[in-house]
Order: C-alpha cells, then structure tokens, then sequence
C-alpha cells in the first residue's frame, strides 16, 4: 500500500465515520464532504480524472451543499443532536464486524478477481473523448433515460416549490 | 520576437537545469506554483488600488491618492494593517472553522490556475480534463462562505451564507452551461487544445469563439453568471454592507478578513482568465498584424480589460433583490444557456463554409437567439400583476 493510497483511505474512513458519530449535523455534513473529496481522491490516484473531478463538482459543489442547505433550512439554528446511547455500542461494533468479514470474504473469494487484482497491464488512460463516445454511441439509451429521470425529478420539484397560489388577500395578524 | 514569447520558459529550464538531477521534477514544480502565486498576487495587489482609483472616478471623486506615487502604493499600507490588526474570534464561534474557511476559499481558487494557458506554453499542467478540472476547483469553493458564514455564530453572517450558497448553486449552472458550447464545437475540454482550436484568422477578424452567434451568446452569458460566481456588485447580496453589515465575513477580521479578500478577486481574475480562454482567443492577438507582441501580453491585456470591465459593472449597477437574484438565473439565464446549446448544434450542421457559412450563421442562429432574447425577457422572466409580498417566516 502506497502512501497516498493509504492518506486517501484515511481520508475516505475517517470522514465517513466522523460523518456518524460526530453530534452536531453540521460537522457531520462537512466530515462527509471531506469523505467524498477522498473519494474523489482515490478516483485521480486511479487515473480516472473525469470520475475524479466530476465526484469534487457533483458531490463535493453540490450536494454536500444541498445537504447543509436543507439542514439549515430545516432545522434553523439548532443542529445540535443528543450524545450516542452506549447501550447498543457493543451489539452494533459485532454487527459491523460480521458484516465486514462477509464481504471482505465474498469479494475476497470472487472468481472476478483475478482479472482485477494481480496488478494488470496499465491500461491507457482513458481519455474524455473515448468516455464521450462510449456515453454518445454504446451506451446512449441509459444516458437518455438519466436524462429524462432528472428532468421529471427537475419538474417535480418545481411542482412541489409552485404551491404559493394566492387564493385570498394575506391579512396581517 | 520568439526569444521574448518564450523568455519565461527558457528562464524556467535553466534554472531547473542547475539543480541536480534528483530534485528538478520538484524546482519545476515549485516554478509554476510561485510563478503564478507572486503574479496573481501582485496583480491582487494592484487592481485593488486600481479599483478604489476606478470607482472614485466614476463616483466623481479622486481615490487612493496619498500613499506612494499617485497612490499606488496602497496596497502595501493595506497588507501592513491587516498583517497587525488583532484576530478577533467570536465567543460563540466554532473555532476551528471559523479558522480554515479563508483557506477553504483560497487554495482550491489557486489551484484553478494550474490549468489556464497564460502564454504560448505557459501553462502549469495540460490536463485533458482542463475545463472540468476548473470548474470542480471552483465548486469547491463554495463551502467556504458557509463554513465562515455558519461557524461565526452571528445571524448577519449566517444569512450572508445562506444568500452565498443560493447564489452560487444558482448560478453555477449557466455558467457551466454557457461553456458547454464551446467544449462541444472545439470537441474536447483541454484548455490548451481549447486555444489552439481560436487560432488562425479570417481575413483580419480573428478566429475566435466569440465572434460566432453562439459563441458571443455564451461569453455574454458566461460572464453574467461569472460576475455572480465571483460575488461581485450588482450581485454581491452575500456581503451586501446596507442590509447584512458584510455578509458571511462580518466577524473576520485581521488577516484572515484580507485572505477572503484575495480569494474573491483571485476567483474574479481565474473566472476572466476561463472567459479569455474559453471565447476571446486565449493568448492569441486580436488582429494579424499584432502577432509580433508576445502571447503573455495578450493574455494579460485581455485579463486586465475584463478587470476594468468588472470595476465598470461594479460602478454603474445597484444591487439586485433576492427574488430578481433567482428568477434573472433561473428563468432568464437558464433557458437561454440551454437554446444556445441547441443553437450551436444547428450552427454545426448548417451547411457553407467561409464567410457564407459564417453570415448563414449569423442570421439563423443570431435570429434565433434573439428571439429568446426577447421572448424569455419579455414573457417569462417579468412579474404579472403585483401584488402584496407576503414572508412566510419573516411577518
């Protein structure tokens, strides 16, 4: 393990832990756009640049953005959560293990991972054109129908935000 | 006439050249980043005083005159002050944000100037995401007013916050959307590559994106939504002194105040810095015979009018209101981005080429958007029928 990899791992667990067991949703908020600028991190060290800085404009621009929006919107001045319970502590960590070996044993024990692993031959990086032309010719239905899905959602919203119709002159309390 | 474009990079490889073989990745990198960091903050320096001098002229009165010759000195008297002034932190602050949101503003801002080409060469990195990579360091920024805005546990600054992060993601948009024309016709987002496809000129009109309906739609529209971004008069609510005393920074003081400081006019000269070399041609010159001047003078000529553009706009503009703020970018910048992207697809298409190509060009597409032009100013952007305001959480 590299060093980089293993300050952007750190980076990546210790902004996602943070982000659960910090109290005050604000800083849980920031912690998980930290994770997610990690995250972003691991994608550049993987010589996936488009992935990368799209992860930091999406991610961490927007919606860590929208998360502290909504959080303030929402809760006003008062972010402040009660302290974690302790009871459940123990029964919760052997739960977290359990399901860590799980998974650590079946991507461990993949037949996939063979092809992954045993260092391949450093493909060349790929391009923004060559993603471009993947995006615009094989795989141009699934891409048109994220389209369509986000202007329905883009719609919906506007929907929702629409509702101010002013059926009787306000009167002051 | 080569030596003098070039003088900045043969100093480059000779100093590199003197160090050992060992560390010479590491001196050049360490070239690039001071190079950019000692003259974009000399620059900072200077058009603050040149803004103070510009603004005083247009408001009929004389500036900063009194420090150094006809005042240009300044900025150095400024820089003392903030250096020596007390660092206040609120009691009720959240400490250690209230310490990093300064940085949290400046070094993603620096770090957009790695990709801009600033000459014939000069540039820090050519990465093949340029354009993306500009736009992801600037998106990043904007955690920082929140950050400042929330961790000073003051309501002027958290409203200053709040109104910064609506802005910003409002305006983001168009601004990401009126670029997306030229990444489309030029087919790729290096920003090096993005220059070299403005070379070239037709008789002695330049090449440039600009000079194309959708491309002079865009800048238009790019440099609206750049002018948001940036946080600069008429769109400056955030910091808007009559109503929120200074917006999100009303409890930075010191140093830490001249760091927010930097980081908005450096945002300002990366965003122009974008705009020159996304439509005005990058470093190339405006007109043929001009091309014996070096190609880092064009670049900062040019940047250096689009700075005297802003202090125009600052001078001239009254502040915006919240709710003209969101319908100007949601229903007036938005659709028209969009047409425009729609527009520069037909200007592909549409047959000709030479000056034919470009007046066919010129009609439908410059017809087309100025139809929305009008149609979106007229019909959905302007209110119908006024009515009493009511606030829901403020009567």
């Amino acid at each position: 393990m590299t060093p980089n990899l293993f300050i952007l791992a750190l980076l990546v667990i210790g902004g996602a832990a943070a982000a659960m067991t910090l109290r005050n949703l604000i800083h849980c908020a920031l912690a998980l756009a930290l994770s997610f600028l990690g995250l972003a991190g691991l994608f550049l060290h993987l010589n996936a640049q488009f992935v990368g800085f799209a992860q930091i404009l999406v991610y961490v621009g927007a919606v860590s953005i929208v998360i502290l929006f909504a959080i303030l919107l929402t809760r006003g001045g008062d972010t402040q959560e009660p302290p974690l319970p302790k009871k459940g502590l123990l029964a919760g960590g052997l739960i977290t293990v359990g399901v860590f070996a799980i998974l650590s044993g079946g991507i461990g024990g993949s037949h996939l991972l063979p092809l992954v692993h045993p260092s391949p031959p450093a493909p060349s990086e790929p391009t923004v054109a060559e993603i471009g032309k993947v995006m615009m010719l094989s795989c141009v239905v699934p891409l048109l129908a994220t389209g369509v899905l986000l202007t329905a959602a883009l719609l919906g919203a506007l929907l929702l935000a629409l509702k101010e119709k002013q059926t009787e002159p306000p009167s002051r309390p | 006439m080569d030596s003098l474009d070039q003088i900045f990079i043969r100093l480059k490889h000779q100093l590199v050249a003197f160090a050992p073989q060992a560390i010479q990745p590491f001196l050049s990198m360490l070239l690039n980043i001071a190079a950019i960091i000692a003259v974009f903050g000399l620059l900072f320096a200077l058009v603050t005083v040149l803004e103070r001098k510009g603004l005083g002229r247009i408001q009929n009165r004389r500036g900063p005159n009194r420090v150094g010759p006809a005042g240009f000195l300044q900025f150095a008297a400024d820089g003392i002050k903030a250096l020596i002034k007390e660092d206040i932190v609120p009691a009720g602050a959240d400490r250690l944000l209230h310490f990093i949101a300064p940085f949290v503003l400046v070094v993603p801002v620096l770090l957009a100037y790695s990709v801009l080409p600033m000459g014939r060469n000069m540039v820090a990195i050519d990465l093949d995401a340029g354009v993306l990579f500009f736009f992801a360091a600037g998106a990043a920024t904007e955690l920082s007013p929140f950050l400042a805005g929330w961790a000073s546990a003051n309501k002027y600054s958290l409203l200053g916050a709040l109104r910064a992060i609506a802005q910003m993601l409002s305006y983001e948009i168009p601004l990401v959307l009126a670029a997306v024309p030229v990444v489309m016709m030029a087919g790729t987002l290096s920003t090096v590559q993005l220059v070299d496809a403005q070379a070239g000129y037709w008789g002695w009109l330049p090449n440039w994106h600009v000079c194309t309906p959708w491309g002079l739609a865009g800048f238009i529209l790019f440099m609206i939504a750049a002018t948001a971004e940036s946080n600069r008069s008429p769109f400056d609510l955030p910091e808007g002194e009559s109503e929120l005393v200074a917006g999100y920074f009303v409890e930075y003081s010191g140093f830490k105040f001249a760091l927010f400081f930097l980081g908005e006019y450096l945002g300002m000269f990366a965003v122009s810095g974008l705009a020159i070399t996304l439509f005005l041609g990058g470093w190339h010159a405006p007109l043929p015979w001009l091309t014996f001047l070096p190609s880092w003078f064009w670049f900062f000529a040019k940047l250096l009018l689009l700075i005297a553009f802003f202090i125009w706009i600052r001078g001239t503009l009254p502040r915006l209101r919240m709710d003209q703020l969101m319908n100007f970018a949601w229903k007036f910048l938005l659709p028209l981005a969009l047409i425009n992207l729609v527009v520069t697809g037909l200007c592909r298409f549409l047959p000709g080429d030479g000056w034919k190509g470009g007046l066919l060009q010129w009609l439908v597409g410059g017809s087309i958007l100025l139809m929305a032009w009008w149609g979106l100013g007229r019909f959905l952007s302007t209110r119908r029928g006024w009515t009493k305001r009511t606030y829901r959480y403020a009567e």
